[in-house]
């Protein structure tokens, strides 16, 4: 890559790629697709938290008009999960349902209506199962399931109704906690939420006049889902092509292979016409795949002017009814906690429970969310408790550059104490925190992100991203990338990092993303992985095709190839560029004399320095940096809490296109402020004499609460530039970072204004409330969890930590493991 | 209450209708539980105006008729007959961007462009009521707009931008007229 400081499409700000299509209303998501001959899908969903499928009867539904076609779980035999290990859900329930709403059966007819009305006449006999409702009751489970095997939702559980456990030691924990001047515990508990991209799921199935099966869907992850659907129908994944539409939001809810992209997928294969399902927004609710609610504990040593010296993380998460990306999700609860501050020793124990609710999953900062929140204020009640400014504790202990963590995880560039002071000037913080009016607050918080999984989610060691570019005879651009665009700008990442290698204008380069059947290898919209991955891989392929055209340019211009340079369109000599030709005239030139021009570039993620097992979650290229100030006024009356201001700096590396940053700055600390202050993803029992069921509490738009512009306060960005030589032109991500910080930083803003604690999120005005009236009765004024349950980790992985002469891997494999019933009996 | 049975069959024959969409006029045909967004996206392929929820919560769906913001998913269509319908398909003058499209193009007002369609009309109503909005008067009138991707500030900017060219476009026409 070049080193030049000087670009002439990188960091300017411009009109996005794909900005017209979207003002025009032309962008084409999945629900828009209408193909002739197409059928619609209705899916029959479970009104029972848990309970055995006694017999399916849909007699009545066939004989309705206009029916084409009625599926169950009989038609699949195969089931299916994201991450190979655990694939334990099926297109349709065959023996039992696990969660209200999980489809039972399909409906293919000539309209959503009559599809609508038939599945209606489809008789469904239950027979109800306990339902686990709870963490505490998936814990408890565990032990009645060697009595009742029917509470147990699945066999492949490591022990009950727990999913899994995880559990590492890196250096002796226990004796640093020890030898601390202050050992600081606490519990704390995070509530799950979801992603609620406005764009509910569609998806269009179809046999292609080729015969081959084409699935137009809202996804992100469309080789993932290739992949996972040749093997849920038995098809060969040549005779299927996936495109990934351009997504109406994704946020992490479009990243599983769902129930519906099956269904409709085979009934068109049955069928051999096109046949489409559109979700509801209660579909979307009930089928979830977000945030997990995470309880979690934290014990930390620390020094008298402020080091840490260790942590013991335990998590406990409540996965819902299936496996998703749990595995991984519980693995990122206990990944990430190194990577910001000094921290000697870690030990990391997390554990996956399986409760009767939608399934949990990926939501924008995948897993490391909550213990992020439980870890930034837990820092500020370190920095109160030893009278340090929370801003200087911090700036004390950040990581060094080109570094190793206690988990093994490489560093590159941090630029973490810059955005540290950023805030801290631009909110004026040191002359106005605690000299705000009553009831008015500022708080700080930092985190940090991946710029991509360094391991894909299928063990393989192939690229992770493919880009190929075509030229022609025009001058015409064309680049092929599986990336997919869900409104994060991908396509105009690709589009810059190709125009700026050519040196002509993004829109000349037109991007072809997200199809399998056209397009190489990108392993989706994840881990913020895109711009890195793909970048890379783009810089690749554009100065491979460039190659030829120096050469034959060179050869016009009686200079060697090195002295070429491509810039405006134009292609020169770059010490004299009145030497030059129209870019158009050099690759016409470059074509005549080697043939057709095209190249391809890809990208594999170094390898990372940890060799323990489930040393997999966790490395990255490289990792971005943000810290938050939010101020908050909170209304001690009605507990109402408002937020005036949020400052924000994120470390982003550099900016490709500094609108679209700002954008994903933006739009991170919004759905933050979503989380910390309203958004839930809860459950209540119907009442008995209804059926008792677990439910939603909101599932619709308007009960569950997210920020509308009136909500939303004034965001002061900026982009802290530091370029990182494993990024392309030092790009680091800027999608999901800046989220981590937000929740934390509204919980300590809380307590400087008004000198309570909310160890949960949501912070809502009920709890605020509570707390002030714990303090006026001089009680603990705090609001959060009161205990920790025992938990059956497995015995951790010992792993010493670089500076204790540890070499990455594990110093002795764990054999035996906790005995389950006699942790739950002695608690 | 007394109930009126209607046969299931009535209820699904098909009405002819004249609408007016974007100064068109379209001869339909569609069954009569049908909503505005219905006939618009599956009768008319008018997919621009988007929806989120079907149940008027998310404002995807707006479109403007008579001038006037509404939620295309609680208005049935056969209630629409004679009234001045503008969806975003009819915002740009040929194929000229209207101002409030280029600015929110340019400033980055669109993310992933799925509640951006009802933004713009939204927006294109305010303005004609009220050239020079205040930014409280924005973020009142997008407010029944859910937007998950931006956070809102590009899209005021954009609507400021947008009027500001607006308005200087008028003041030069009518320095023109004079």
């Amino acid at each position: 890559m070049s080193a030049r400081e000087h670009f002439n499409v990188i960091g300017k700000p411009r009109r996005r790629v794909d900005g017209r299509a979207k003002v025009m209303g032309q962008t084409r998501f999945a629900d828009d697709i209408a193909l002739p001959r197409m059928l619609h899908a209705k899916l029959l969903r479970s009104p029972h938290p848990h309970a055995a499928i006694v017999s399916i009867d849909t007699s009545r539904a066939e004989k309705h008009p206009g029916i084409h076609l009625i599926l169950t779980g009989r038609d699949f035999p195969i089931a299916f999960g994201i991450i190979p290990v655990s694939q334990d859900e099926y297109p349709l329930a065959r023996d039992r349902v696990r969660y209200v709403g999980e489809p039972v059966a399909a409906v293919i007819a000539k309209d959503e209506q009559t599809a609508a009305e038939a599945a209606d006449l489809i008789d469904v006999q239950y027979r109800k199962l306990r339902t686990i409702s709870s963490l505490e009751e998936a814990l408890a489970s565990s032990a009645a399931a060697l009595e009742f095997p029917e509470v147990r939702l699945h066999k492949h559980a490591e022990q009950g109704n727990i999913h899994c456990t995880q559990a590492f030691e890196f250096g002796d924990v226990d004796e640093a906690l020890e030898n601390s001047d202050h050992l600081f515990e606490d519990i704390f508990f995070y509530e799950g939420n979801t992603h609620l991209p406005i764009e509910q799921h569609a998806s269009v199935a179809a046999v292609d006049r080729d015969g081959k099966l084409t699935l137009w869907s809202s996804t992100q992850v469309p080789h993932y889902i290739h992949r996972a659907l040749a093997r849920a129908l038995a098809v060969p994944a040549p005779q299927i092509r996936v495109i990934a539409c351009p997504n109406g939001g994704g946020f992490g809810g479009k990243c599983d292979l769902h129930n519906h992209e099956v269904v409709v997928s085979r009934a068109a294969l049955r069928l051999g016409r096109p046949v489409k399902i559109c979700l509801t927004r209660e579909e979307v609710f009930y089928m979830h795949r977000g945030r997990h609610p995470v309880l979690m504990k934290l014990r930390t040593g620390v020094t008298r002017d402020g080091k840490l010296t260790g942590m013991h993380l335990q998590t406990l998460l409540d996965g819902g009814a299936y496996s998703s990306y749990g595995a991984v999700s519980t693995l990122y609860t206990g990944a990430l906690q190194t990577i910001t501050y000094d921290l000697p020793r870690y030990k990391f124990e997390g554990c996956r429970t399986f409760t009767n609710k939608p399934p949990c999953g990926a939501k924008r900062g995948h897993g490391t969310v909550q213990p992020r929140f439980g870890q930034e204020v837990q820092l500020d009640k370190i920095a109160t408790k030893l009278s340090i400014d929370p801003a200087e504790l911090r700036l004390n202990m950040i990581v060094p550059p080109n570094s190793l963590t206690a988990n093994w995880l490489k560093i590159g560039t941090i630029g973490l104490t810059e955005c540290i002071r950023t805030v801290v000037d631009r909110s004026d913080w040191k002359n106005r925190r605690g000299k705000l009016p009553s009831g008015r607050g500022l708080g700080i918080a930092c985190g940090a992100y991946l710029c991509g999984a360094g391991l894909p989610i299928y063990f393989n060691t192939m690229p992770h991203s493919g880009v190929q570019v075509l030229l022609d005879r025009s001058g015409q651009v064309t680049v092929f990338c599986g990336a997919t665009e869900i409104g994060q700008g991908s396509d105009d990442v690709l589009a810059a990092i190709v125009s700026e290698v050519l040196g002509v204008e993004p829109s000349d380069v037109r991007c072809i993303t997200g199809d399998t059947g056209i397009t190489p290898v990108d392993l989706g919209s994840y881990s913020s992985r895109v711009t890195v991955m793909m970048g890379n891989a783009a810089i690749q392929a554009a100065e491979r095709v460039r190659e030829p055209i120096a050469a034959a340019a060179a050869e016009l211009l009686r200079v060697t190839a090195d002295r070429i340079a491509f810039a405006g369109g134009r292609v020169f000599v770059a010490e004299n560029p009145s030497k030059s030709l129209r870019f158009r005239e050099a690759v016409e030139f470059a074509e005549t004399k080697f043939g057709t021009l095209g190249a391809v570039g890809s990208y594999t993620p170094p390898r990372p320095p940890g060799h323990y097992k489930g040393s997999g979650v966790g490395p990255s290229p490289a990792y971005s940096y943000t810290a938050v100030v939010v101020e908050v006024d909170i209304d001690i009356e009605t507990g109402w809490l408002t937020v005036p201001k949020v400052w924000v700096a994120h470390d982003i590396g550099r900016a490709i296109n500094p609108v679209l940053a700002r954008g994903q700055v933006e739009g991170s600390i919004y759905m933050g402020l979503g989380e910390a202050l309203m958004e839930e993803q809860a459950y209540r029992r119907l009442p008995p004499k209804l059926s008792d069921a677990l439910v939603h509490k909101t599932p619709s738009l308007l009960e569950y609460k997210s920020l509308t512009s009136l909500d939303m306060p004034e965001v002061d960005t900026v982009l802290i530039e530091d370029p990182d030589p494993n990024c392309p032109f030092g790009a680091k991500e800027v999608g999901q970072g800046p989220l981590l910080p937000v929740m934390p930083a509204v919980a300590n803003a809380v307590f400087n204004a008004i000198g309570v604690r909310i160890d949960e999120v949501p912070i809502t005005a009920d709890k605020i409330l509570k707390a002030l009236a714990l303090k006026a009765q001089g009680k603990e004024p705090r609001i959060g969890p009161e205990r920790f349950p025992a938990v059956p980790y497995r015995v951790p992985f010992l792993v010493p930590p670089p500076w204790e002469g540890g070499d990455g891997h594990s110093v002795k494999e764990p054999s035996k493991r906790a005995d389950l019933t006699k942790e739950l009996v002695t608690s | 209450m007394n109930e009126v049975s209607i046969p299931a069959a009535a209820i699904k024959r098909n009405v002819r209708m004249a609408l007016r969409v974007n100064g068109e006029e379209h001869d339909v045909l569609f069954a009569p539980y049908k909503t505005l967004l219905e006939v618009l996206r599956e009768d008319l392929n008018l997919t621009g105006t988007k929806h989120g929820c079907e149940l008027g919560e998310c404002g995807a769906c707006a479109v403007l008729i008579d001038g006037k913001p509404v939620l295309s998913c609680l208005e049935l269509a056969l209630e629409c007959e004679g009234r001045r319908i503008e969806t975003i398909e009819g915002l740009a003058h040929g194929a000229e961007l209207h101002p409030l499209q280029t600015a929110f193009a340019d400033l980055g007002a669109a993310q992933c462009g799925y509640c951006t369609p009802a933004i713009l009309m939204t927006a294109k109503a305010l303005l004609e009521e009220e050239p020079n909005p205040s930014r409280e008067r924005i973020k009142a009138a997008i407010s029944g707009n859910l937007c998950r991707c931006t956070g809102y500030q590009q899209i005021y900017e954009a609507i400021e931008a947008a009027a500001a060219r607006m308005w200087e476009a008028d003041v030069r026409r009518q320095e023109a007229n004079l």
